[in-house]
């Protein structure tokens, strides 16, 4: 046992991978956008532990995890897929997919991992073991005209959802056979912008840039179509200039309701999640870009785009009303909570910080200086349908 | 405009001369902010590539117009609350040119 151990701590010592027997729970990642770099944090220290280079282009780049949470795949814009072992801290294969990428998500099964592109328009999916290319859905809308694809998240039944900006359409991809996708179409509406899956795998909507609405399709009984909720959310009146596109996620859904980002207005729209009707909106501080609950779903927390960027409110989801304002920094990117909520990690990229609250009093929990730093990830996306 | 050396030219129009300090912010904010829709690299995303092979054929005044008031229908926006005209004009040419990375 002793030698064993000793063995061990030289191999360890040597600088070689091998690292000390420990889960990946409380781990997670943080895209360092300028710099092509992802630093590796943990959720129980509050500190990083590692930084890795050679990524690319990390601008808009977001993560997903394996289903062991061991393994981070990172999808850059400049079409680079990258495989990150957290434990070893390395990189463990890299493969250049696409010209032009903005995203990606894992199968059900967690042995498929699909990249969105926009130049040339589609998705392709990769084994994750190996990155192998396995298939490929050119989001052709019509002969000869390629899409750019937004919005892929993971819907049971190995398949993919996503939508086509310039083909507005909600697409549907199932991957039984990895091999041979099969896809369907359904009408979305003028230019989707992104889209979600609530978080019982239920319901794909799909935001609308193009025309004040949301595209719903229920992935249950798709034979009934798509439809569209939230129309004419904007009453006619003039929008307000979107100075960055809001993003959506399946974190959109708490306390029985979905809380979605408006376009080109200054409000959080409430829909019920039932029913899909608008029960109320929320004023906020500007253009929101991230619309986030926490895990209970007690909290929606919301950061806006340039030129309030500075701000974060949050939104109790009992009474819908602002309960704070924060200003964690210089342009605040992106957020994150820990798996069950009692901390959120904030982003501010002009900063160059990572600060840590406390979803209880407010109060900052710690912080540390990353470069650049866009989006964090953590491990508990691994366990979440629509990531 | 271009190929005249821009900073002798903007000497001669007072109220156009955007200050060092000034660049420094607009090249972070042109390779930040625009670079959300159009790439960090600016070779295009949600929006349309922003290099010299994409706009130095295109007439300035239409894309200074476009910078400040946006192209309505797409999903371009008006930065004119945001950036003045000598702004706008400053990043025109120099997307024109090649826009310079930010120091880093
Ligand atoms: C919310 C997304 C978005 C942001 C942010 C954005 N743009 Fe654009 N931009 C677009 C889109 C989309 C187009 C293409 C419009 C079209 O189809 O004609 C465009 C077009 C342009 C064009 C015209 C290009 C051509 O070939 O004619 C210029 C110049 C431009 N943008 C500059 C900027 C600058 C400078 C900024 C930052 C101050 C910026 N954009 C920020 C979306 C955006």
């Amino acid at each position: 046992m002793l030698t064993r151990l000793v063995g061990l701590l030289f191999v360890f010592l040597a600088g070689c991978a091998q690292v000390p027997l420990r889960g990946t729970g409380d781990l997670g990642l943080i895209i360092e956008r300028a710099s092509g770099h992802v630093t590796l944090v943990n959720t129980s220290s509050r500190q990083p532990y590692a930084r890795i280079g050679g990524l690319g282009d990390l601008s808009h780049a977001s993560a997903v995890f394996s289903r062991d949470a061991r393994y981070a795949f990172i999808f850059g814009r400049d079409g680079g897929l990258t495989k990150v072992d957290l434990l070893e801290a390395r990189i463990v294969k890299r493969v250049m997919q696409s010209g032009n990428a903005i995203g990606g998500s894992i199968s059900q099964d967690g042995r498929i991992v699909v990249a969105q592109n926009y130049t040339p328009g589609g998705i392709k999916a990769f084994d994750s073991e190996t990155l192998e290319l396995l298939a490929e859905v050119p989001a052709e809308y019509a002969p000869g005209s390629f899409s750019k694809v937004v919005g892929l998240a993971d819907v049971p039944g190995n398949q993919f959802a996503y939508a086509l900006f310039e083909g507005g359409e909600i697409w549907v991809s199932d991957f039984t056979d990895p091999k041979r996708p099969v896809t369907k179409r359904y009408p979305a509406g003028l230019q989707p912008y992104d889209g979600l899956v609530t978080p019982d795998g239920r319901h794909y909507l799909a935001g609308l840039f193009g025309e004040d609405g949301i595209a719903l399709l229920d992935l249950w009984q798709p034979e009934k179509g798509s439809r569209k909720i939230l129309e004419k959310y904007g009453r006619g009146e003039e929008k307000l200039p979107v100075f960055k596109m809001p993003h959506l996620r399946g974190w959109s859904v708490a306390a029985g309701r979905a809380w979605l980002p408006a376009v080109g207005r200054h409000e959080v729209l409430i829909a019920d999640a039932a029913t899909w009707k608008e029960t109320g909106r929320v004023a906020v501080k500007g253009q929101p870009v991230f619309v986030m609950a926490s895990p209970d779903g007690r909290q929606i927390w919301v950061n806006f785009a340039i030129p309030d960027n500075g701000w974060v409110q949050v939104i109790d989801t009992l009474t819908g009303k602002v309960v704070q304002t924060l200003q964690p920094g210089k342009a605040v990117l992106h957020m994150e909570f820990t798996p069950r909520g009692e901390a959120v990690w904030v982003s501010a990229r002009d900063d160059n910080r990572v600060v840590i609250y406390d979803t209880k009093t407010f109060q900052t929990l710690g912080g540390f200086d990353v470069d650049a730093p866009s989006g964090i990830f953590f491990t508990s996306r691994a366990a979440r349908i629509g990531f | 405009m271009r190929g005249l050396g821009l900073l002798p030219a903007l000497l001669m129009l007072p109220a156009l001369v955007v200050h060092a300090d000034d660049q420094t912010a607009l090249i972070r904010m042109v390779r930040q902010d625009c670079g959300s829709c159009h790439g960090m690299t600016l070779k295009g995303g949600l929006g349309t590539p922003l290099t010299p092979q994409a706009l130095s054929e295109k007439p300035v005044e239409s894309l200074i117009a476009t910078i400040l008031y946006g192209r309505p229908g797409t999903a371009m926006p008006g930065w004119k609350s945001m950036l003045s005209a000598s702004d706008a004009q400053w990043i025109v040419s120099h997307l024109q040119e090649g826009f310079p990375e930010e120091r880093r």
